[in-house]
């Protein structure tokens, strides 16, 4: 009699273990028609609503970030199985270093812990190869997480199959405020270094080379682009918001100029395959479109 | 037999794996009892706040946020030329008809209490299109700012013209200079027409500005700051540079390079009506929302 519910709970884990894989099986040929039609290069994902969930649920404070931290893994699943080579996740602005000084420690924390998971054998990193990179002021993190940080860069440094990108420390502002630093210190401490070997004579071609010189002085935009973080990677196509906010809080502002936006309504650790599938039909509707303008430019 | 063995599958297929596919989410909670109750009242719950918000009192928050009007709104005015097609008009009769438009919205903004509303009228990626329709839009241009000039006088709006003014007809830049200057000492109104406007123009002139003070030892590499690029930037004109609220008409969810900086708090609400149909009514609902949204920029609110 004592067995009964052993053998029970070994049945039921057996049927969803059995589930699991039909749903896999099905869910990869849903991949397969999907990727008839264009599929993004690059995606982007803002993670809110983890805080709401965790009060909705009734969890306790921290709790909400871990649900996210399973509904990230599961999106990165789907979204390097569909071939999608880029994926970029907002997980800490530099604006939400202003919340209170528990739940900023309480996310130091958990981040750290997940860096350092990354790390290890089993961990998603390997499974697909994945490259990351973490973009943001990473000074202003602590030793700790910077650390375990430039370790993982470091560690799959040498991945090329897909790329992940976390956005740790980062606002678009202070991003695009860094590379206009970088360019000025680049181009101008360089100049100023060069410019003493030049000799101020009147002749046609000296005064054509000064041109040259001035407008070589002169920022352009490649050097903006160069020196802004995010340039490892090609702008996204589709970004998504969960929670149903509308505001794009400070992420991405130069590269998703032209990005489809998708703002479904679900809490990030609620968000699933159905919100996936739905913003890439989207933009497959609107791609062909945007092709052509492209083309003409 | 074969028949009836497809039906089956066809029904199986249809209604187990595709919906399973997009529930699959929920086994990853345990499949016990407790879990079962969690949900039920979870659901009843959402189902409780729903109707709470509807009914209950005017709590102190939902006080505050019928009173918060948006002090600066952005527009793209997009669908021109779709509802032109659907009514089986020319190109040209579509732009007109969202010029017109646009005029009626504007003074409806402006009675509503707005202070600054900006307009996305031509973008730099816009010379691409076909030479008529670019003749056709500055066209439209000239003469609404003709015909408009006095309207903005009596009304004390202030106009500013934001983008690239390299590539517009003489005429038509005489026009701009005109108004701008008649119009430039009045407070509390502000139109920011962007013409031949990006937003990565604006970002990167302001980027070469700010580079350009540094070279002439203006300013040392530290003192680059948001504020130092708020002052370079072509939204400088206003005295509200960063717009409240962004609307996009005709359900297209893209920002297309308008303001990219000035947008990184901006609510963006994307309804499905084409332009030339925008009208008081769309507004108000557009307000509506806006006032129902929670702007945390960031922290806890």
């Amino acid at each position: 009699m004592a067995e009964l519910p052993g053998q029970i709970k070994r049945m039921s884990g057996g049927i969803k273990q059995l589930l699991e894989q039909i749903f896999g099986f099905s869910r990869r040929c849903l991949f397969r028609i999907i990727s008839m039609g264009p599929i993004p290069n690059h995606l982007a994902f803002i993670m809110d609503g983890n805080r709401r969930y965790a009060k909705k649920c009734g969890l306790e404070e921290g709790s909400g970030h871990k649900a996210g931290f399973s509904a990230l893994m599961l999106m990165l699943q789907y979204c390097y199985e569909l071939g999608i080579q880029y994926v970029t996740i907002y997980a800490f602005s530099i604006d939400n270093f202003r919340r209170q000084p528990e739940e900023v420690q309480s996310l130091m924390d958990l981040m750290l812990e997940k860096i350092k998971s990354l790390l290890e054998k089993e961990s998603i990193v390997h499974q697909y190869g994945i490259r990351v990179y973490f973009i943001g002021n990473l000074a202003l993190l602590n030793d700790q997480v910077r650390a375990a940080a430039e370790k993982v860069m470091n560690a799959t440094a040498k991945n090329s199959r897909v790329v992940l990108l976390i956005c740790i420390a980062y606002n678009s502002t202070d991003e695009i405020l860094q590379a206009v630093k970088k360019s000025c210190i680049n181009k101008y401490t360089y100049n100023i270094e060069a410019s003493g070997s030049y000799k101020h004579e009147d002749t046609d071609s000296e005064i054509e080379a000064k041109d040259i010189e001035n407008q070589e002085k002169k920022i352009q935009l490649v050097d903006i682009e160069e020196n802004m973080q995010m340039s490892v990677a090609p702008n996204p196509d589709i970004l998504i918001r969960s929670s149903g906010e509308t505001r794009l809080s400070n992420f991405l502002l130069w590269q998703t100029g032209n990005s489809q936006l998708c703002f479904p309504a679900a809490l990030w650790p609620e968000i699933g395959l159905r919100h996936l599938v739905w913003a890439i039909l989207n933009f497959q509707r609107s791609h062909s479109y945007l092709e052509k303008r492209k083309k003409q430019l | 037999m074969l028949s009836l063995f497809s039906v089956v599958f066809t029904f199986l297929a249809l209604f187990l794996l595709i919906p399973g596919l997009f529930i699959s989410r929920r086994l990853r909670v345990p499949f016990s009892l407790e879990n079962i109750i969690r949900f039920f009242k979870i659901t009843a719950s959402k189902y409780d706040d729903e109707r709470n918000d509807e009914r209950g009192p005017m709590g102190e928050k939902k006080k505050r946020a019928k009173n918060r009007m948006p002090k600066h709104v952005a527009v793209i005015l997009d669908g021109n030329r779709r509802w032109a097609e659907k009514r089986g008009l020319g190109t040209s009769d579509g732009h007109e008809a969202g010029a017109k438009r646009l005029m009626e919205n504007a003074k409806d903004c402006f009675a509503m209490g707005t202070n600054t509303i900006s307009l996305f009228a031509f973008s730099t990626e816009n010379w691409e299109r076909p030479e008529d329709e670019v003749k056709c839009l500055m066209a439209l241009f000239e003469k609404h700012f003709k015909s408009e000039m006095p309207y903005f006088q009596r009304d004390k709006i202030r106009i500013s013209v934001i983008g690239n003014r390299s590539k517009i007809s003489r005429s038509l830049l005489g026009l701009i200079e005109e108004v701008e200057e008649a119009t430039k000492s009045y407070e509390g109104k502000q139109l920011i027409i962007a013409i031949d406007y990006s937003g990565r123009f604006d970002i990167l002139q302001a980027c070469k500005n700010l580079a350009m003070k540094v070279k002439d030892g203006l300013i040392q590499v530290e003192d680059i700051d948001e504020k130092a690029m708020e002052n370079e930037l072509m939204t400088k004109c206003s005295e509200f540079p960063n717009p409240d609220l962004l609307i996009r008409t005709s359900g297209e969810q893209r920002i297309s390079n308008f303001f990219l900086w000035q947008s990184a708090y901006t609510e963006l609400y994307f309804p499905n009506v084409l332009w030339p149909d925008f009208g008081e009514a769309e507004y108000l609902e557009a307000l509506t929302w806006y006032q129902q949204r929670q702007r945390r920029f960031g922290k806890r609110v």
